[in-house]
């Protein structure tokens, strides 16, 4: 028997919901955090100036490239990169599809009506997002070398804070990076039978591995997100003379 | 009269649980047309409940195991009662039927060598029961879910059966409601498979779903066929019994499988006290010697935590009665004391998850208060061993409404694989049965219109009877008359109870339309469950004796004479009729595998 | 202990309200004890789908304080207390009446997925695969179709895409995909029939699912990789070229 179709439910219109809660906090918290990144980092990196000290290469500026004919900021030669990488990262396209988009603004509340297409027609640029990942990859290198080099002052061998804040800008752009849904899917999560294919085991274990990482893949990405930001803070007002750096040893 | 519509179909299965999926999927490839009517939406029946796993002797886990062993257990857990056909073929074809889910998709947990694992259980020899964590009933659902539906098998969902109809003395088809509308509809069908599943809604605590209110007896009953065992309830040793609103819902025997055990309010593990004769050469009976078992040594002997339901259902009951029972009257159920956190969390993780959702308690930290809840049904419609017909023709059961396989108690495991072996053979035989009638069957307007008023009686008349509180009162009855141990005077009194319920129900009123009506449907299902609930009163007062499932205080033994005969009750001229009818006698070469000296 | 104050959607897809009703709160107490104690008290026809009571049929989800769950699972005292609780049907689905709600769209989307197709059995007849092949897939075989990822999921609920096979089924064809046996290909009909792009993860349906599957972690976010590398990784597509057809027998065995 053909069962009877029911007609279509109504229309549920924006942010339309029998929630209790606060859920409107987590979205504007969302917006606000990301929109003050944004606004900081647009402003530093058209500063072209105050991003370096001693052995110190501000992260927004780093490699940092010095061509005659590019009369603009070199931080814009390189920042579309990482830049790339954050925006078609599976968890911020979460982030600003809810907190700008309202797409849905939270779950069971009433999503911004328009003719909706997903990452199938504009978006779908999203699929390059494994493009950008092998450049932060080479970017976590980059920006390890500059932490290596930030231990090498004019003196010699010595710690600065500035040394730690770079080290650990490093270390938790690198925590983000390999907890990429890319890294995780090319390292093992594309075999079906691990016991069936070369080296299965280990591919098993460092999906694993990255899939840890990838478990808190929401908090890497927003501490090493203003790690970045405040890692090239630091360098800035190091060298624009308002604070000194701490030299520990 | 009443509109209804009509579907027509070579063979109709009731039910969608494991057995009615698996006995449509079966009719399907014999190439003749199958419908499948459910009560729920597709893929909720009982089957999703099943937790531990399902029994086969693959042997993988323990290669000493073998068909024979797995025949021998399911006898001695029956008490001899089985149908000894059926438990031979049981224990012959049900390794086939698992390996051929594999083969649909499911994921069986594995053994270090890739095969698949299997953990142990009560009563049963060696480890056998393939499984997925304490979900394999919800795996096997689904695969054969998700198989069926390429199998051009057509799917009617929300639908109540409310009557069989027959042609003279053969099946014509079976009438019922669409939930959803309350409009009626026919199945002309040449064969009827009943997979509708147990009763265990007539008792208040219970592990089983609104559904389970005996409709496959009952319709059967009705139609004129035999049943058969109707006396032997399963209680199943641990159900959750607090919180309240918790009580009933079922506790895997897997945590005993995996090494779980019970214990009472002293801390005793009282198992040890109630070793019966029968399994008192193949059970340990030093806390040692159960912890070397535990451990893997395949000469230690098995705990007596993993003795079948029945024993260790009436030793929580003993316990309790001797007041060393738990805070909420049951017994502790410890695996925390035995297992790794992390090991149970991996092995048992809805268990985990519905103790510290529902219950507050953390198993693998805490103890789980645990007592019987009404679980199974052994006893059923009586069917062939070989071809599951009924004693009426082209009516045909398998499942949980079938009975034989179990006798007077089941063995944890071998329902899920009931499922599969009879489901099979149903689904094959009334193909086969479907096929040798070249003439659709006739229905007959009369039997469609009185079903039909049967049906919507109560939205006529005046009658004051709340289907709601008539359930409740059933239940009490049933629990007072005919629960875990039952004597002649109570189950008398339960007798005379049920028939003032019966004489209630007539007055039974719905509010409402026939529009999705819950009242409603209580009301339809509530005859049903009355007929099953007195034929289980009816052949529990009639066997004096205790045996397996079935305990009478004031006939406390199992007595030989007993062991000979099976309870049949059927409707003839009106009225429910009991007989006791010999049970079939065994091929020598079965019996000597019955005395098969220990770990042959 | 204090009486609670429900909400309930009576009604039909003709028009209905919220009806007020008050049942006694006992320890441990789910709201769907609640919605039985209005059932046999003040409102036997009030419709509802449940069956086993236990988190493992997926029958009685519904909408409690606007949030998608299963109503055997959501305690009453984890509710705010003083406040009236309100019950509502899925909203993503035609009503039927009350809170149940017309589902069928699921097992039509279900029925136009390709079924498995497994390889040959081994020589001694069984089947090999180790624990850590079939975990990943376990994790998805948990799925106990309550629906509520479909109810939640704002491709579906909000926009309306049905072309959207949703949540379920991603896990579904998941499962499929990643099945140490299977030996079917369907990346291009997750990336076209049933439309992964369509999800913009914003992992709604992983909050609410009541077996608590990743679904977007581990079954959306990998399909989604899955069909990148095979349609739209520019890298990829050189190294098809470049090794020609050796490359693509690798994707079809897997």
């Amino acid at each position: 028997m053909e069962r009877t179709t029911a007609a279509q439910p109504a229309r549920i219109a924006l942010f339309d919901t029998s929630r209790r809660d606060l859920w409107w906090v987590a979205p504007m918290a969302t917006a606000a955090g990301l929109l003050l990144f944004v606004v900081y980092t647009t402003w530093a990196a058209f500063q072209g100036e105050h991003f370096e000290w001693g052995p110190y290469l501000s992260p927004f500026y780093s490699p940092h490239f010095a061509f005659t004919w590019w009369p603009f900021s070199p931080a814009l030669l390189i920042l579309w990169a990482p830049g790339g990488f954050r925006l078609t990262c599976y968890y911020y396209r979460k982030a600003y599809y809810r907190a700008f988009m309202w797409n849905p603004p939270a779950c069971a509340v009433g999503a911004l009506n328009h003719s909706y297409r997903g990452e199938r027609a504009l978006f779908i640029f999203q699929n390059l997002h494994r493009f950008f990942m092998y450049l932060a990859v080479v970017f976590v290198f980059i920006l390890s070398y500059d932490a290596v080099r930030a231990f090498f002052f004019a003196d010699g061998f010595g710690i600065g804070l500035g040394t730690l804040v770079l080290v650990v800008n490093a270390i938790l752009l690198a925590l983000f990076t390999f907890g990429c849904n890319s890294v995780r899917h090319l390292v093992g999560g594309n075999v079906d039978c691990y016991s069936c294919v070369a080296l299965g085991k280990p591919r098993h274990q460092l999906w694993r591995l990255v899939t840890r990482f990838n478990d808190h893949h929401m908090l890497w990405a927003w501490v090493s997100l203003y790690w970045v930001g405040f890692a090239d803070l630091y360098v800035r007002l190091v060298s624009m003379g308002v604070i000194t750096d701490l030299r520990i040893l | 009269m009443d509109n209804y519509e009509v579907c027509e179909h070579d063979v109709i299965v009731i039910g969608a649980g494991g057995a009615g999926l698996r006995a449509a999927i079966e009719a399907s490839k014999e190439g003749v047309s199958v419908g499948l009517v459910c009560k729920s939406l597709l893929g909720k029946a009982h089957t999703v409940m099943a937790e531990g796993g399902v029994a086969a002797a693959l042997a993988y886990a323990d290669d000493r195991d073998n068909w024979q062993i797995h025949f021998r257990d399911t006898m001695r857990g029956g008490k001899m009662l089985n149908n000894w056909r059926m438990a031979q073929l049981h224990a012959q074809e049900a390794p086939d039927r698992v390996k051929e889910l594999e083969e649909w998709g499911a994921l069986f947990d594995r053994l270090p060598d890739g095969r698949i694992s299997q953990r142990n259980f009560g009563g049963h020899r060696y480890p056998r029961l393939a499984h997925v964590g304490d979900r394999t009933g919800l795996e096997m659902i689904r695969t054969l879910q998700n198989h069926g539906i390429h199998q051009g098998i057509q799917v009617y969902m929300e639908c109540t059966i409310v009557e069989l109809l027959k042609e003279g003395d053969r099946i014509a088809g079976a009438i019922g409601y669409w939930r959803e509308t309350g409009v009626f509809v026919v199945f002309r069908a040449k064969a009827v498979v009943l997979c509708t599943g147990g009763i265990g809604k007539a008792f208040r605590v219970t592990s089983n779903s609104w559904e389970y209110t005996g409709d496959g007896q009952a319709l059967a009953y009705r139609a004129g066929a035999d049943l058969i065992d109707m006396e032997f309830v399963q209680f199943h040793p641990t159900g959750m019994i607090w919180p309240p609103s918790v009580q009933g819902i079922l506790v895997t025997e897997g945590v005993r499988g995996d090494g779980g055990i019970l214990q009472n309010s002293k801390g005793e593990r009282f198992m040890f006290n109630y070793i019966p004769e029968m399994f008192a050469a193949e059970t340990a009976d030093t806390e040692e010697e159960a912890a070397r078992w535990l451990k893997g040594d395949k000469h230690a002997r098995r705990p007596p935590d993993l003795l079948t339901r029945d024993v260790v259902a009436r030793a929580i009951r003993s316990e309790v009665r001797a007041g060393r029972g738990s805070p909420h009257g049951g017994a502790f159920l410890n695996v925390y004391s035995q297992l790794p956190a992390e090991v149970i969390r991996k092995r048992l993780p809805s268990m985990y998850h519905q103790f510290k959702k529902l219950g507050d308690v953390d198993i693998t930290s805490q103890p789980m208060e645990v007592g019987p809840t009404a679980h199974y049904v052994m006893g059923g419609i009586r069917v062939n061993p070989d071809t599951q017909e009924s004693t009426v023709q082209g009516l045909f059961a398998a499942g949980e409404a079938a009975a034989g396989l179990h006798g007077a108690n089941r063995l944890g495991g071998n329902s899920l694989s009931d499922l599969l072996v009879f489901g099979k053979r149903a689904g094959e035989y009334a193909a086969k049965y479907a096929k040798d009638r070249s003439s659709g069957p006739r229905i007959d307007e009369g039997q469609v219109r009185e079903a039909q008023q049967t049906a919507l009686a109560p939205f006529e008349g005046n009658g004051t009877e709340n289907p709601y509180t008539l359930l409740r009162d059933l239940q009490t009855v049933m629990e007072e008359g005919a629960g875990i141990v039952r004597n002649k005077a109570d189950l008398e009194q339960g007798l005379e109870n049920l028939k003032k319920l019966v004489a209630r129900h007539r007055d039974v009123k719905v509010e409402g339309s026939r529009h999705f009506n819950p009242g409603w449907h209580y009301a339809v299902d509530l005859r049903n469950l009355m007929t099953v609930s007195q034929a289980v009163a009816l052949c529990a007062l009639n066997r004096e004796e205790s045996r397996g499932g079935h305990t009478r205080e004031d006939h406390p033994d199992s007595v030989t004479k007993w062991e000979q005969v099976n309870s049949v009750v059927r409707l003839r001229n009106g009225e429910m009729q009991l007989e006791h009818a010999r049970r079939p006698d065994m091929p020598d070469e079965l019996k000597a595998l019955l005395t098969l000296p220990e770990g042959a | 202990m204090a009486d609670a104050r429900l909400k309930v959607f009576r009604g039909t897809i003709e028009g209905g309200a919220l009806k007020d009703y008050q049942v006694p709160v006992f320890e441990g107490m789910v709201v769907l004890d609640a919605i039985h104690h209005i059932q046999a008290h003040d409102a036997p026809d009030l419709a509802c789908r449940w069956n086993c009571k236990a988190g493992k049929c997926g029958s009685c989800s519904a909408e409690v304080n606007g949030k998608p769950s299963l109503m055997c699972m959501t305690r009453m005292d984890s509710l705010p207390a003083g406040r009236p609780i309100v019950v509502e049907p899925m909203r993503r689905f035609p009503l039927i009446r009350d809170l149940v709600t017309d589902v069928s769209w699921n097992y039509e989307i279900n029925k136009r997925i390709k079924p498995f197709k497994p390889k040959p059995r081994e020589a001694d007849g069984t089947y090999r695969m180790q624990q850590m092949d079939v975990e990943r897939i376990q994790e998805f075989h948990k799925c106990i179709e309550c629906f509520l990822c479909q109810d939640t999921c704002h491709v579906l609920r909000d926009h309306r895409r049905y072309e959207f096979a949703g949540p379920r089924f991603m896990i579904r064809l998941a499962t499929l995909a990643m099945h140490p046996l299977d030996t079917e290909n369907r990346l291009r009909e997750i990336k076209d029939q049933f439309g992964v792009g369509y999800c913009n993860i914003t992992k709604c349906c992983t909050e609410v699912c009541p077996e608590d599957i990743h679904i977007t972690d581990n079954a959306i976010i990998p399909l989604k990789e899955r069909v990148a590398g095979e349609f739209y990784d520019p890298l990829a597509w050189l190294w098809r070229l470049v090794r020609g057809k050796k490359a693509d027998q690798r994707s079809e065995v897997h």
